[in-house]
């Protein structure tokens, strides 16, 4: 493996900006380490390797020109499959968009290209983003690079393994209800779901578009702040993106990796923290470690009280399939992506092709949340259901607002547990839900939230997240406290977690093969 | 028997009115004639090629969002405004979920139980001047759906058709439904009100600029809904009877025609015994019948729920005020004023109205024209055009300035009434304005009088008799010569001084009493 994919993408950037490597040098280093130990980890649905050697080219010859160039320029990226990028494949990682080449960039996407950032591929995930495990991707799972038996998160999955298995120094996600911050978690990277409305949701394929949440996905916390600063802005093409009041992320990371957090109340959320949750012994020992070590540094830590919390996951499970059972019925052959005809019947209609293609495009847990949420719609059902969900939100962000009267940053961990193994949730869809109970409150009241790593548990030596909350709009604060408690931990590591992680050598991936 | 039933029985207008009481209500679409869609860039000129006036976000292409357009914002609290109608201070739009394949996303964007306007009323003049109040339910905003063309079938409808061809460049045209509270208390009238409320409804959009309001070409549309009640002394206590919609009645006679039609045909089945199915109906122009579309059972579920991916729309008070100051003035009143202005008549004013020359009488008189001449022109010559080539007064190629051009030319005395239909002729084969007509035709009317002399006195000389009779007084007699000297000239002479040429040559002998 060179060296060049174990640097940070600050590193990087500064490596590229000073002249010392080239952007197709980085470029070919991540091809290369995609070729070794993709084929294993299954990070990506589609490698561009043409087009991001191209790309690459490009910014040698704009730095040569002198001209001015964005700060991640040259820096190579990995893409979530659920971004349109124009002349890529794009999917969702469902069979329905099989072949699909959209004909426009996401504002996102366009907002890489413009910064110059060089995209290497098309990342893994679950159909439509439905899933904590990727394992709902129609083009098989991706692995952990940590073990790979086990599952990398999801539905980000292919995002954080790629990061993990270093062959990005960069990712997108987007979360909906911890599709970014879950996948961090158990792969020991960073990952930030900003507040609603920070980044455009144009051309990021919808699943619940009160919910869904464009971010960045790093190994650091500074990694993530540079590439959230290039995500994040107004866009005139999404309605509910935010007009203004955009912190400034990257000063707020380097801030506190410097400055430390003395003074700062951090709360605990109490109904996060153990009790009903099923959490794993050793993700609640490295979190209160963490918390310790945050006291240590001059930190206050409270306990603060979210009643309402019990009530998030049905509320999440109630609003997000009502809007993804509309969202997703464009899908029907008549305009692009699969088209089946219905068996024995000659001269189908329009109807049946319909029918015929939704049976056979998209697999059972997205049919599972289409029928979830047109029952959840009905007359007749809906103040029951999507009503109620929806005074569950109000509540919810009563709750946060007043957690956030009596404390700075809220902290919980991520995700219950570290990596299961492949399968195993498989056949258990409520235990597969309960992945995202500590990641779905924040969906529901639109706050920022980042993940990152907390260490390893000790009964399974697979790494652990803490989950970070900040009020709406002050997403700069997850920056300062997550950078903060980055150096604390790094330091009581004595490297990076990933450093860590089991070499993915030629015998390992051959026995996955 | 089963041979009969096929012909729909329909009671005697007068019978069933005798029995029944009419109850109607009427959803008219408009389509505002913004230059942009209602939620995105594209254009929305008529009869571009199909599927050339597209984009991602009318495609419903995955990823694509709304963007509100303001223009048809404004369009709708305008319209609300001159229906008399209370404004929503806070309302949003909402997803209609049906899968059709000329809906991009297979839900329609809508507005459900947050209408911008609101109760509100029309008042409409019927044939004999009598003013009669229609209350306005809502108008809420929405998009149009693409347009399908049934390919291969009999009657045009999906039923039968080999295939189906879809232009979206229709989808995603702001369109504002109008709907109205039942009218009732009409009575015999009914067909009479409905076209009226039609008629006056289009007048008003016309005045407010926001729509070409062409029923042809269905930037207006007419669903006319329609039940009948048994009558009785105190009608008002009398529940509504089941009612049936008949869909797109696009022409006013039409609607007429098809309330009286279902009103006699409700009667029959009613009187028969037999119940009313809640359902759509077609109408047919050409037999002036209804036939049964598809029952419109109480199971059809759109699953209305807020669009997510609009923002709640707020109307300042201060901008709904400012835009309450942009109303025209509202046609009736305008319609008296005018009357006064002009010194018609009731019936003179009201045969102007019926006949659609209200706007270009106005015009017609602010080119130059006399009131009086600019009447007889739109409600003689042109309106006998007009009917002969069964076109609207509005249809025909010449504009309110060529005729008071025109007029022009005839009280300057260079036309005869003669000369100037065959000017107006010119002008409607597309010649050029009046005057150009004029030379191009030679219709320069002769006054030169060398050339009428020698005229005058072939017609003496041809007329021996009649020129003795004017010597002897009988000076009315010059109308023969008159006449013979016009044929002649075919017609270009000036008449006026013909006769002054004609009683020159022909004194008239001293009277010897």
């Amino acid at each position: 493996m060179s060296e060049l994919t174990r640097r940070t993408a600050a590193d990087l950037a500064q490596l590229l900006s000073s002249g010392e490597v080239s952007a197709v040098e980085v470029t070919q280093a991540h091809l290369d380490r995609i070729t070794e130990v993709d084929a294993g980890v299954h990070s990506f649905l589609h490698v561009a390797t043409e087009s991001a050697l191209a790309d690459a080219a490009a910014v040698d010859a704009a730095r040569a020109a002198g001209e001015d160039l964005g700060p991640l320029a040259g820096v190579p990226i990995a893409v979530k499959d659920v971004m349109t990028t124009q002349g890529l494949p794009t999917t969702a990682g469902s069979k329905m968009l099989e072949g699909w080449v959209p004909p426009y960039d996401a504002t996102v996407v366009r907002k890489l290209r413009e910064g110059r950032l060089v995209m290497l591929g098309k990342t893994n995930m679950d159909e439509f983003a439905m899933g904590s495990s990727t394992e709902h991707s129609a083009y098989g799972p991706t692995r952990n690079p940590w073990d790979l038996n086990r599952i990398p998160g999801g539905s980000g999955g292919g995002s954080a393994a790629a990061l993990a298995a270093f062959e990005a120094p960069l990712a997108t996600g987007t979360d909906t209800g911890g599709s970014i911050r879950q996948p961090a978690s158990v792969t020991g990277t960073v990952g930030v779901k900003p507040t609603y409305g920070a980044v455009s949701r144009y051309g990021l394929i919808a699943m619940a578009s009160s919910l869904d949440q464009g971010g960045p996905c790093a190994r650091t916390v500074l990694d993530a702040a540079l590439l959230h600063e290039v995500m994040a802005g107004p866009d005139p093409l999404d309605s509910t993106s935010l007009t203004g009041g955009y912190p400034d992320v990257v000063a707020a990371a380097r801030a506190g990796a410097k400055d430390g957090i003395a003074g700062l109340k951090i709360g605990v959320i109490r109904e996060l923290h153990g009790g009903e949750g099923g959490y794993q012994a050793g993700v609640l020992a490295r979190f209160d470690e963490s918390l310790a070590l945050l006291t240590k540094a001059g930190a206050e830590i409270v306990e603060v009280s979210c009643p309402s919390f019990t009530a998030a996951l049905p509320a999440y499970y109630l609003i997000m399939p009502s809007e993804a059972s509309s969202n997703l019925a464009k899908f029907d052959a008549m305009r692009y992506g699969l088209r089946v005809g219905p068996q024995g019947v000659e001269g189908p209609s329009a109807e049946q092709v319909m029918a015929a293609t939704r049976a056979a495009g998209f697999g059972d847990e997205v049919k599972r949340r289409i029928i979830l949420g047109t029952y959840a719609l009905s007359s007749g059902y809906y103040d029951a259901y999507y009503g109620s969900a929806q005074k569950v939100r109000t509540l919810i962000q009563r709750d946060f607002a007043a957690a956030f009267a009596q404390a700075d940053v809220l902290v919980s961990p991520t995700a219950p547990t570290t990596a299961f193994p492949l399968g195993a949730k498989l056949d258990d869809p409520l235990s597969m839900y309960l992945q995202d109970v500590a990641t779905i409150p924040a969906n529901l009241a639109g706050i920022p939230g980042m993940s990152l790593p907390s260490g390893l548990a000790d009964e399974d030596g697979l790494p652990a997240g803490i989950q970070l909350l900040a009020p709406a709009q002050a997403d700069d604060r997850l920056y300062r406290v997550g950078a903060a408690l980055e150096s604390l931990l790094v330091e009581s590591w004595g490297g990076q977690i990933l450093d860590k992680a089991p070499v993915l050598d030629a015998k390992t991936l051959e026995a996955i093969r | 028997m089963t041979s009969l039933s096929q012909f729909a029985e329909v009671l005697d207008y007068d019978e069933a009115l005798a029995k029944f009481d009419p109850v109607l209500g009427l959803e008219v679409h408009v389509e505002l004639n913004t230059n942009t869609k209602m939620f995105c860039g594209c254009p929305t000129e008529f009869g571009a090629e199909p599927n050339t006036q597209v984009c991602p976000v009318c495609l419903g292409l995955p990823g694509a969002l709304p963007v509100l357009n303001q223009i048809g914002l404004e369009s709708a609290i305008r319209i609300g405004l001159a229906l008399n109608c209370s404004i929503a201070q806070w309302c949003r739009f909402a997803r209609k979920n049906y899968f059709y394949p000329d809906m991009p996303k297979n839900f329609q964007t809508s507005q459900y139980d947050e209408p911008i306007a609101f109760e509100g009323y029309l008042d409409v003049e019927l044939e004999d001047g009598e003013t009669f109040r229609v209350q306005i339910e809502r108008a809420h905003m929405e998009e149009d759906t693409g347009k399908s063309l049934h390919i291969g079938g009999a009657t045009g409808r999906i039923q039968g058709a080999e295939y189906s061809l879809v232009d979206y460049n229709r989808a995603g045209i702001p369109l504002i439904e109008i709907v109205t509270k039942p009218i009732t208390g009409a009575g015999e009238r009914a067909p009479e009100v409905a076209k009226a409320y039609v008629s006056a409804l289009r007048e008003l959009l016309r005045a407010l600029g926001v729509s070409d309001v062409k029923m042809e070409q269905g930037s207006m549309r007419c669903d006319v809904n329609a039940s009948l009640r048994p009558r009785a002394e105190d009608q008002d206590s009398v529940p509504l009877g089941t009612r049936t919609e008949t869909k797109n009645v696009n022409s006013l006679r039409s609607v007429e025609r098809a309330v009286k039609y279902e009103i006699s045909r409700h009667a029959a089945v009613l009187t028969g015994g037999g119940k009313i199915l809640q359902e759509t109906r077609h109408w047919h122009e050409d037999t002036g019948i209804t036939t049964s579309g598809r029952e419109k059972s109480d199971a059809e579920d759109y699953r209305y729920f807020p669009e997510p991916d609009l923002v709640p729309i707020a109307p300042d008070a201060a901008w709904v005020e400012e835009l309450r100051g942009t109303l025209p003035e509202p046609p009736a009143r305008r319609r008296r004023r005018l009357q006064g202005e002009w010194n018609f008549s009731d019936k003179e004013m009201r045969d102007l109205y019926n006949s659609g020359a209200v706007e270009l009488v106005e015009a017609t008189v602010a080119a130059g024209a006399s009131p009086l001449a600019a009447r007889k022109w739109w409600t003689g010559e042109l309106s006998r055009l007009a009917n002969l080539e069964e076109k609207q007064l509005s249809e025909m190629p010449v504009t309110p300035a060529q005729i008071a051009q025109l007029q022009a030319l005839v009280e300057s005395g260079k036309l005869t009434d003669t000369l100037a239909r065959q000017a107006l002729e010119g002008v409607l084969a597309g010649e050029g304005d009046p005057e150009q007509v004029v030379e191009k035709r030679g219709l320069v009317l002769v006054s030169d009088d060398g050339a009428l002399g020698e005229a005058v006195d072939r017609a003496i000389a041809a007329n021996p008799g009649v020129a003795d009779k004017i010597r002897a007084g009988k000076v009315q007699a010059a109308g023969a010569l008159i006449g013979s000297v016009m044929k002649e000239m075919r017609g270009k002479a000036d008449a006026a001084r013909v006769r002054e040429l004609v009683l020159e040559r022909l004194p008239v002998d001293a009277p010897d009493a």
